[in-house]
């Protein structure tokens, strides 16, 4: 958070602007510049320090809006049924998905894969742009950071189903135990179990201490609305009420005390000290440097799975960096997919949200889908350069072979969809890009089923067999989308939405105007 | 013998609390409470203020050490870890060896293969350091607390959504009720009450 103090040059040099009603064809909303020498501001709408809690607060705690309740009925039911499908194929075992001989890892992995990648927006935009200085990251890194948390709850999932024997999945963990039997910490596999479950943690922990602030803000906030005695009784009754039955039928209302015991637990007693924020920021900054590596750390032990193998196709030392910028790529896509209908949805959010926030999301998305482009002309090229039939065969078969059209499908998706970007009125439209978020959601799983796919065509042709899903495998994966919005729908009901205490500070107001010529320009880097 | 009903004495008093309206006044009350030479005292705001550690004249932070120390833990058990349970039969220690001896020939990979350790070795520093920064910020700030008398006070519950407060505890040396009240007044306060522990 050290690294998102107002910058000088907002601070003192926009004034910060009303919100511009309609669409203006250059600014959008007055946040949208070319000019490099001018800095958009963070914060639309003349917001107080006030207003900012009122409205992120409100979307909690006001009533639950008619749209919710519905989307969150969908997608639990879409859940459930996933779960009966997982129980299922617990039940039965796990020949109730398409795998064949050579196609040993299918949806599972690909899901697996998929759902990693996705889950590395969070953790990229609050670590790596908090480095960074990028101060517009403030707006969407909570939202981000807990779309990364159930993104990897879902990831998890599959390989905890595909092992077959689910009660024996304790085994990924080295447990003593009698048998003195400890996991292979030389496979890449094993590998895989800590560098995701050590993603999880780590993004569930920076989550929860960004968060703890804003939770003792919601805790005050419940606790004066605890404090306000209600007195219930039919409308009939006479006025005033005698004493006695005034004194029972005041209280206070359940609701609100639930709710400030439960935001109290979790803020820890957080009181707003100054003395705690030196603390609090420094830890902030130290973990943004260590979920840095750790993030692109993830995806390249991920590629690990596949690259460590001798498998023609996968045995290439291009895929950690191509799996990171892939997985970037997804994230940044998804996090795109869930933001757009919220601002629509959640009254105020555009203030916070701006058109240059997502502007610079779809910027980011054209430099790593390229990247990903990059990636898969080089692995085409490395494969003739290469001179090994097996890896000249191994993609041949993939551009060419059975299962072309996902080959197509996703370099139309990643390669050809993203270049849009390079259009204003692509990137600033914001139904436009919700639909090519989806588009680069779809090839990015398509990427991950192209690579897996691989295994159809292993090194005897009279093993290679064609892979389909069955019903099974659907509804499992459709079943985690259910999962994934079942938990982002309850996150959005009960959790703060946005980082409260840092929207504030980037803030005009949140910076101290008492020296106007003094040192603060050479000061921290600006 | 005279036996007085045991009668609760009046609540001491905590602290002086002043409220301050915006972020330029408190800030430069907070240099001129640190000039007057208070200790135990602290500045309240709804985010961290940039610039207040030298206006209050904190020490850095100390944090970096408590994550230091969880990395080095990490990175120690975990080479540990895969050490033992991969290559511990080629380490007699016979009372630890009932759980260790497993060495498998995967591939014709050595046991202590300290290059595949790597991977988790990193996972394993960047956990532990991860919850050494939470801990130890947690810690330092003598967190989880369940109460704190100043939480008592309805304006001041108004740091977690745009109030300032500077907050002078009666343990300071310095501490006078009606003194250091009065100058918190004179650097700008808009209010200054005088909390009840």
């Amino acid at each position: 958070m050290s690294a998102i103090h107002p910058d000088e040059a907002t601070a003192i040099g926009l004034v910060r602007p009303g919100r511009v009603e309609g669409r203006d064809p250059h600014t959008i909303d007055g946040t949208v510049t070319s000019d490099p020498t001018k800095r958009p501001p963070l914060v639309l709408g003349n917001h107080t320090f006030h207003t900012v809690s009122e409205t992120i607060c409100g979307w909690i705690q006001q009533k639950t809006p008619p749209w919710w309740m519905a989307a969150f009925g969908v997608s639990a039911t879409v859940a459930g049924f996933g779960t009966l499908m997982i129980l299922y194929l617990i039940i039965t075992g796990v020949g109730v998905w398409g795998l064949n001989n050579p196609m040993s890892w299918g949806w599972a992995i690909v899901n697996f894969v998929w759902w990693v990648g996705i889950g590395h927006a969070g953790t990229l935009i609050s670590a790596i742009l908090c480095l960074f200085k990028q101060k517009w990251r403030v707006s969407i890194n909570r939202f981000a950071e807990a779309m990364t948390i159930f993104a990897v709850i879902c990831a998890g999932t599959f390989p905890g189903i595909h092992v077959g024997r689910v009660w024996m999945a304790w085994m990924l963990f080295p447990i003593p135990n009698s048998n003195a039997i400890w996991p292979n910490f030389r496979s890449p596999l094993l590998w895989d179990v800590f560098a995701v479950g050590t993603y999880f943690t780590v993004s569930l922990l920076f989550w929860y201490m960004g968060m703890i602030p804003d939770l003792a803000t919601l805790r005050d906030r419940s606790i004066k609305k605890m404090n306000k005695m209600v007195t219930v009784g039919p409308m009939w009754a006479p006025h005033p009420l005698p004493d006695f039955v005034k004194r029972a039928t005041t209280f206070q209302l359940p609701m609100y005390k639930v709710a400030a015991w439960a935001y109290g637990v979790l803020a820890l007693g957080w009181r707003f000290s100054s003395r705690h924020w030196t603390n609090y920021e420094k830890a902030y900054i130290l973990l943004a440097g260590v979920a840095t590596p750790l993030v692109l750390s993830v995806h390249s032990v991920v590629s690990f799975d596949f690259a460590v193998s001798i498998i023609p196709g996968w045995h290439t030392t291009i895929f950690p960096p191509y799996f990171v910028a892939g997985a970037i790529f997804s994230g940044f896509a998804m996090v795109l997919t869930l933001l757009i209908p919220a601002r629509e949805l959640y009254p105020g959010m555009k203030d916070f949200v701006t058109a240059r926030t997502l502007e610079n999301m779809c910027k980011i998305i054209t430099v790593t889908g390229s990247m990903v482009g990059f990636a898969y002309i080089t692995e085409f090229f490395i494969a003739w350069y290469g001179g090994n039939p097996y890896e000249q065969g191994a993609f041949i078969q993939r551009a060419f072979g059975q299962y072309w059209w996902a080959y197509f499908a996703m370099m139309f998706c990643n390669v050809v969809s993203p270049q849009v970007f390079w259009l204003k009125w692509c990137r600033t439209t914001p139904w436009f890009i919700f639909i090519v978020s989806i588009v680069v959601n779809i090839g990015m799983w398509f990427e991950r089923f192209v690579i897996v796919s691989s295994l159809s065509n292993d090194f005897m042709p009279s093993s290679w067999a064609y892979y389909s899903p069955t019903f099974v495998d659907m509804m499992t994966f459709v079943g985690s989308l259910g999962i994934f919005m079942t938990l982002f729908l309850l996150f959005c009901r009960f959790l703060p939405m946005l980082a409260i205490s840092e929207v504030k500070n980037v803030m005009h107001a949140a910076h101290a105007h008492l020296h106007p010529h003094d040192d603060h320009h050479g000061k921290g880097g600006h | 013998m005279a036996h007085h009903a045991h009668e609760p004495s009046a609540p001491a008093t905590a602290a002086v609390m002043a409220v301050f309206p915006d972020v330029s006044t408190v800030f430069s009350a907070a240099e001129r409470c640190r000039d007057e030479g208070f200790t135990h005292w602290d500045v309240f705001a709804p985010f961290p203020i940039h610039g207040i550690n030298e206006a209050m004249g904190l020490k850095p932070s100390k944090v970096s050490f408590c994550m230091g120390a969880g990395a080095l833990t990490g990175v120690a058990f975990a080479l540990l870890l895969q050490g033992w349970t991969a290559a511990g039969g080629i380490i007699n220690i016979p009372w630890l060896n009932q759980f260790s001896g497993y060495d498998i020939n995967t591939a014709g990979k050595p046991f202590f293969a300290w290059e595949q350790f790597t991977p988790i070795m990193f996972e394993l520093g960047v956990l532990f350091g991860s919850f050494g920064a939470l801990l130890g910020m947690l810690m330092l700030n003598k967190l989880p607390r369940h109460h704190h008398p100043l939480m008592t006070n309805e304006h001041f519950l108004s740091t977690s959504d745009d109030g300032f407060v500077i907050a002078v505890e009666a343990a300071d040396p310095k501490f006078d009720e009606r003194e250091t009240a009065s100058f918190l007044k004179s650097l700008g306060a808009t209010e200054v009450e005088v909390v009840k522990s």
